[in-house]
């Protein structure tokens, strides 16, 4: 019985995601803007997480390339660690980890917002004055993740390269010009847009799932249940379409 | 003319609403009373078309809200100011943001004019000079207050207030009580009160319902209210816990 529960609420609740994603869509397209609102979200979505990004970002270069460093010293070519930083953190960590820190900081915090405000009657406000929540509430948001998560993984990734070089330059000395040389030649047109794609679809479900948690809490002590599943939920998908999306590009781009 | 007929509405397996009826006439002020979660909300919800009943019609000039779609529904709701129990003010906005919100977002009026609305809303709720200041800076009256000026701003017809001196002090009470009184008799709309504080409740009503157990078992004037002989009611208004009605029923 308790299976066959959990299946009906699993098979609703994608349901539910579902019109929800189709709704922003609608007013994504339909909905008047306010430039001013969108303003306010991309300042916080993307130039506040700059600082966790960067912080986050430079310290995982200098891990992968210590990591890579102690590997490679075997075959005497520490000069590749330029190389395997920039296609690492390209590929993969840039987009993934800029995106399960935005997860965290930023999704944690819309579903918090929109919780608080489902429970305070603000968006039952928001709908008897004639605006629908969707469009005033939601797509701001969405269009700022979209657009701020690229923008904050090129930036994650220059980082990441700059802590790469920091090992490269004081454990190895590898002269600056070098490095960086080492670096873009190593990268593809590729792995740029791969990694761009990538955020872009990052961006959009962190919108989807940070937003359609904050609309289901019905008491106080709901919405601390419904930040942690958005986060939760945000890491799973983001770790499933980064995998589908990988042998996607795999399998398109070669 | 609003007229409820017949509503009913569970969640699971609970009845909340059973066959509620009556009716409100243009112009007065009418009463829901009962115990908290009696379903005195929900009926409210219901009436501005938040929650679809069940089964039954309610009808606000002659439309069936129950079966509008969302842009009719909008229309007939530019005629309803509502202020929500917990005021429902947006946190990010400050109070010239908040009063003229409707104003901001469905109409084409310039934003001097919005400006000079806003402020002659605030003065009739005597908060003039509080424009800039944010919801979490001013008390639990005042936010009252500024929830009223955002339902009348746009000069509804009918003005609901959901429990409006719940969590308020004794003085600011008053004040909210002869403000709806002012707005009442300045404008002559149609208020639908829906409180447990039957104190406040009689001073500002024509007619009154009372709801148990998720049926109206009064409808009326305070007149014949007076003049009823339904223990249940009688208990209610002694604020006695003895009597028909048990502690747990709502």
């Amino acid at each position: 019985m308790g299976i066959i529960k959990n299946i009906e609420s699993f098979f609703k609740y994608i349901g539910d995601l579902n019109i929800f994603v189709k709704n922003i869509f609608y007013w994504l397209f339909y909905g008047k803007r306010n430039f001013r609102r969108l303003i306010r979200e991309m300042v916080f979505i993307g130039i506040d997480s700059f600082p966790l990004v960067s912080l986050i970002s430079f310290f995982v270069g200098i891990i992968i390339a210590f990591q890579t460093a102690y590997q490679l010293k075997i075959f005497s070519s520490e000069i590749y660690i330029a190389s395997l930083v920039a296609l690492s953190l390209t590929r993969e960590l840039g987009p993934v980890l800029g995106s399960l820190i935005v997860a965290s900081r930023s999704g944690a915090s819309i579903t918090a917002q929109l919780g608080a405000m489902k429970i305070s009657e603000q968006i039952d406000a928001l709908e008897v004055m004639g605006v629908d929540p969707i469009n005033y509430l939601v797509v701001p948001k969405f269009i700022s993740l979209v657009i701020s998560m690229p923008l904050l993984v090129i930036y994650a990734d220059f980082l990441g390269i700059l802590g790469g070089y920091i090992v490269g330059a004081t454990k190895f000395a590898i002269p600056f010009g070098f490095y960086f040389r080492m670096t873009f030649e190593a990268l593809v047109y590729k792995d740029i847009v791969s990694g761009m794609i990538k955020s872009i679809f990052f961006g959009a479900i962190i919108a989807f799932i940070a937003c359609f948690e904050g609309f289901r809490p019905f008491s106080s002590s709901d919405v601390a249940k419904v930040v942690t599943h958005a986060v939760v939920r945000s890491f799973i998908l983001i770790i499933i379409f980064d995998s589908i999306l990988t042998a996607f590009f795999y399998f398109i781009f070669i | 003319m609003i007229k409820v007929v017949e509503i009913s509405k569970s969640f699971g397996n609970k009845k909340v609403l059973d066959k509620v009826s009556f009716s409100i006439n243009d112009g007065e002020t009418f009463l829901i009373i009962g115990r908290s979660g009696a379903g005195k909300t929900v009926l409210l919800r219901s009436i501005v078309g938040l929650i679809k009943p069940d089964s039954g019609s309610i009808f606000i000039d002659g439309n069936d809200i129950t079966n509008l779609n969302k842009d009719r529904l909008n229309d007939i709701r530019k005629n309803i100011g509502i202020v929500f129990q917990g005021n429902a003010l947006f946190d990010f906005l400050n109070v010239e943001e908040n009063v003229g919100f409707v104003l901001y977002h469905n109409q084409k009026i310039p934003r001097n004019k919005i400006r000079e609305k806003v402020t002659e809303t605030l003065k009739l709720v005597g908060l003039q000079g509080t424009e800039n200041l944010f919801p979490y800076e001013l008390s639990g009256g005042m936010k009252k207050r500024i929830a009223i000026a955002r339902a009348i701003i746009y000069n509804p017809r009918i003005i609901i207030y959901d429990e409006p001196t719940t969590g308020i002090d004794p003085i600011a009470v008053d004040k909210i009580v002869s403000l709806i009184e002012d707005l009442h008799s300045k404008f002559s709309v149609t208020s639908i009160i829906v409180t447990h504080d039957l104190h406040v409740g009689l001073k500002l009503a024509d007619r009154l319902a009372f709801l148990l157990g998720g049926k109206i078992i009064f409808e009326g004037t305070k007149d014949d209210l007076n003049e009823l002989k339904d223990e249940r009611i009688i208990q209610f208004m002694k604020g006695s816990s003895e009597g028909p009605i048990k502690e747990t029923e709502v």
